[in-house]
C-alpha cells in the first residue's frame, strides 16, 4: 500500500556521518579538532619526534636563543625547550583526561540521581553540591592538595573534585527537562521500569549538552591544574609539565623570553583549540541541526 | 453472571498539587478528575469531549495508570490498578496503550522510529528477540508504511507518518484498549481523515476498544459509539452517539453542540448562546459546577451537586433541571446520600 506523499525516497544518512558532515562545515570545530589531534600525535610519538632528551642538562648552552640546533631555545639549565614542550603534551592530555573523568563521571551520576530520584534524594544531593559550590573553586582545590600533599596526582584529583558541581547541576536540570517529554511518558506506558527509562531513554538525551560542557570545562580544569603546578602544588620539577616549566623560567623573562613564552603559548593554543572545538560541537549537536 | 467490562471506572478522583510548603509537601489541590464513573466494553469506542482544562486528558491518562487515583478505582480487565505489584502492572500495561496528541514530541529524537517500536516489544518481551524486527515490519505495513521507514528518525518524517507509527507502537503489543488523547488535533485536516479511517479499520481488525479524547465534536461523532461529555472533572452526560447528537439533555452539551460552526445558512443568524467565562478550577461554584454559566440554573443548583444518574436507559445526565427534580425531592436525595456516606 502506498500512501500519498511517501513516493519520494530519502536516502537515510547515519547519525554519526551527519554529525561528521556538520563538523566539516564548521571551521571552528575543524581548527579545534586539528589542534587536539596534533596534541595527541605529539604525546603518542614524543620519543620519536622530540630531538633531545627532555631531562638532559647542558649547562654550557643554558638559556640559548632559538636556533637550528634548539628550535625554540633552551631553559635555565640547558634542556631543549622543544623537546620539553612535546613531552609536556603528555602531561596536558593526562590532566585533561583524569580531571574530566573524575568530574564528569561523579557529576553525571549525582545529577542523574538528583534529577530522577525522589524529592528527598534530590534535596540531599543538591544541598551537598551547594556546599561544594559555596567554596571558591581555587580554595577547594587548595584544601584538597593541602590535605593530601602536593603532587601531580593529588592536583588532578583536587581539580576533578572541584569540577563535580558543574556537571551535577547541568545533568540534573537536563534530566528534569527530558523527564517531562512525552516520549518518556510513552516509555512508562509501555511498561519500562524506572531504571530502563533513566539509562535507556533519559541518559542518551542528556549526552549532547554533556559533551558540549565537557569540551568547555576540561580546558578550564587543565588550566587550573597547570596553575597548581605553577604555585608548586601540582606536578613537581623537573617534570616537563607546562605550568611547572613556567615557574623556573619566569625569573629570566627579560633575558630569555622564549623560555617563558614556549610553555605559556603551548598552554594557550591547546586550551584555545579545545574551546573552539566546544563551540563547534555546540552548534553541531544542536538537535535543530542534526 | 455477565463477564466484567473491559474497563470499569468507579468514583475516580485524580488530584494535582497546586501549592507546596517549604518541604515540598503539597498543601493545595485541584481535582482534575472529580468523581467519575463509566464502563467500557470490549471493542467499543467511547468519545470523551469537553473544553480544554476539563480533565479529559487526565482521565485518559488515569485509565492506563499514568496518573494515580487519589480516590476510587480503575478496574482494567478485572484488575484494580492500585492493588497490582510493579510486575503485574507491567503485564497489564501491555493491554492498555496510549497515543499522544503530538506525534513530534512522543518519539525519542535519538532513536529511529523502528527502534522506538521495537523498544515496546523489548520491554514487554513479546516474541523471540530475532522475530521482533519482523513483527515491527509487519505492524508498519498494517498502518500503511513500508519497512524502509523503520530506519528513519522522527525529524525526517511528517506528522501524519509519525502518528501512524505512534499507532503502530501501541498496536504492536496487541492491546485490548487504546487511549487516544487528541490523536488528530495536531495534524492537517486532510491527514486527520486518513488517521481516523486507519483507526477505524484497525479497531475492527484487532477488536480494539478506544477511549477517544477530543475537543472536536465532528471527529467524535465520526468515530465514537458512545460519547461522554466532561465538565471540570465530572462527566455531565453520557450516552450513545446518536442520542447525544440528536437529543442532548444537559445544558452544557447543548451549548457545546451549538458552538460548532455551521455551514447551514438557515441557522446562520441564530446567535450562539453565551457561556460566559470558565470558572477557576481551584474554586468551583457551590452545588452544580456548571450553574454560573447555565441558562437553566435555579436556586436548587446553588445548594446541591447533582449526581450523574440515568434519566432513560443508557442515558445518564448530571442536572437537576433535566431530572425535573424540585427542591423538596432533592433535599431527600441529598439527605440519603449524606446518610449513606456517613454509614460507609
Amino acid at each position: 500500500m502506498t500512501v500519498a506523499g511517501f513516493d519520494e525516497e530519502i536516502t537515510v544518512i547515519p547519525r554519526w556521518r551527519r554529525i561528521g558532515g556538520h563538523m566539516l562545515q564548521s571551521r571552528a570545530a575543524c581548527v579545534g579538532a586539528t589542534i587536539l589531534l596534533i596534541l595527541f600525535v605529539l604525546a603518542l610519538f614524543a620519543p620519536w619526534i622530540a630531538p633531545y632528551d627532555p631531562f638532559k642538562i647542558d649547562p654550557i648552552h643554558r638559556l640559548a636563543a632559538p636556533s637550528a640546533a634548539h628550535w625554540i631555545g633552551t631553559d635555565e639549565v640547558g634542556r631543549d625547550l622543544a623537546s620539553r614542550i612535546i613531552y609536556g603534551t603528555r602531561y596536558f592530555l593526562l590532566i585533561c583526561l583524569v580531571t574530566a573523568a573524575i568530574s564528569s563521571s561523579i557529576g553525571t551520576l549525582l545529577g542523574l540521581l538528583a534529577g530522577a530520584g525522589s524529592p528527598l534524594v534530590d534535596g540531599v544531593i543538591m544541598r551537598f553540591i551547594d556546599i561544594l559550590l559555596a567554596f571558591p573553586y581555587i580554595l577547594m582545590v587548595l584544601v584538597v592538595v593541602a590535605v593530601a600533599g602536593p603532587s601531580l596526582w593529588t592536583g588532578m584529583v583536587a581539580v576533578g573534585i572541584a569540577g563535580i558541581p558543574g556537571y551535577a547541576r547541568l545533568v540534573r536540570s537536563t534530566v528534569l527537562t527530558v523527564r517531562q517529554e512525552d516520549y518518556v511518558t510513552v516509555a512508562r506506558a509501555l511498561g519500562a521500569s524506572r531504571r530502563e527509562i533513566l539509562f535507556g531513554t533519559i541518559l542518551p538525551n542528556v549526552l549532547s549538552p554533556l559533551i558540549v560542557y565537557l569540551a568547555f570545562a576540561t580546558p578550564l580544569s587543565a588550566l587550573i591544574a597547570s596553575a597548581l603546578s605553577f604555585v608548586g602544588l601540582g606536578a613537581q620539577p623537573p617534570a616537563p609539565e607546562w605550568g611547572a616549566m613556567l615557574v623556573n623560567s619566569r625569573t629570566y623573562l627579560f633575558s630569555a623570553w622564549w623560555a617563558v613564552a614556549a610553555p605559556g603559548l603551548a598552554l594557550c593554543i591547546s586550551i584555545f583549540g579545545m574551546n573552539i572545538l566546544g563551540n563547534g560541537l555546540r552548534d553541531v549537536l544542536d538537535p535543530r541541526n542534526a | 453472571m455477565t463477564t466484567p467490562p473491559l474497563l470499569d471506572v468507579e468514583g475516580l478522583h485524580v488530584r494535582y498539587p497546586v501549592s507546596r510548603d517549604v518541604f515540598g509537601r503539597p498543601t493545595g489541590h485541584v481535582s482534575a478528575v472529580d468523581g467519575v464513573d463509566f464502563t467500557l466494553e470490549n471493542g467499543e469506542t467511547l468519545g470523551l469531549v469537553g473544553e480544554s482544562g476539563c480533565g479529559k486528558s487526565t482521565l485518559g491518562r488515569a485509565v492506563v495508570a499514568l496518573e494515580p487515583a487519589a480516590e476510587g478505582t480503575v478496574r482494567f480487565r478485572g484488575y484494580d490498578f492500585a492493588r497490582l505489584s510493579d510486575d503485574e502492572l507491567k503485564q497489564q500495561r501491555r493491554f492498555g496503550q496510549f497515543i499522544f496528541q503530538n506525534p513530534r514530541t512522543s518519539f525519542d529524537p535519538r532513536r529511529s522510529v523502528g527502534a522506538s517500536v521495537r523498544m515496546a516489544l523489548d520491554i514487554q518481551r513479546l516474541f523471540r528477540p530475532r522475530e521482533r524486527d519482523e513483527a515491527v515490519a509487519e505492524i508498519f505495513r498494517k498502518v500503511g508504511l513500508g519497512p524502509e521507514h523503520r530506519a528513519r528518525y522522527p525529524h525526517e518524517l511528517s506528522g501524519g507518518q509519525l502518528q501512524r507509527i505512534g499507532i503502530a507502537r501501541a498496536l504492536v503489543l496487541q492491546p485490548q484498549l487504546i487511549v487516544c488523547d487528541e490523536p488528530v488535533s495536531a495534524l492537517d485536516v486532510s491527514v486527520q481523515a486518513q488517521i481516523l479511517n486507519l483507526l477505524k479499520d484497525l479497531r475492527g481488525e484487532f477488536d480494539l476498544a478506544l477511549l477517544f479524547v477530543s475537543h472536536n465534536l465532528a471527529v467524535v461523532e465520526y468515530i465514537a459509539d458512545r460519547v461522554a461529555v466532561m465538565y471540570y472533572g465530572r462527566i455531565v452526560e453520557i450516552t450513545s452517539r446518536r442520542r447525544l447528537f440528536d437529543n442532548p439533555l444537559h445544558p452544557y452539551t447543548h451549548a457545546l453542540l451549538e458552538s460548532v460552526p455551521s455551514m447551514d445558512l438557515a441557522h446562520r443568524d441564530d446567535p450562539a448562546p453565551k457561556l460566559g467565562d470558565p470558572p477557576d478550577p481551584t474554586h468551583l461554584p457551590s452545588g452544580c459546577r456548571f450553574r454560573n454559566r447555565c441558562p437553566r440554573a435555579f436556586d436548587l443548583c446553588r445548594e446541591a451537586d447533582p449526581e450523574t444518574v440515568e434519566v432513560e436507559p443508557g442515558h445518564a445526565v448530571a442536572c437537576w433541571a433535566v431530572r425535573g427534580v424540585d427542591r423538596a425531592r432533592a433535599r431527600e436525595t441529598s439527605a440519603t446520600i449524606t446518610k449513606t456516606e456517613e454509614t460507609t
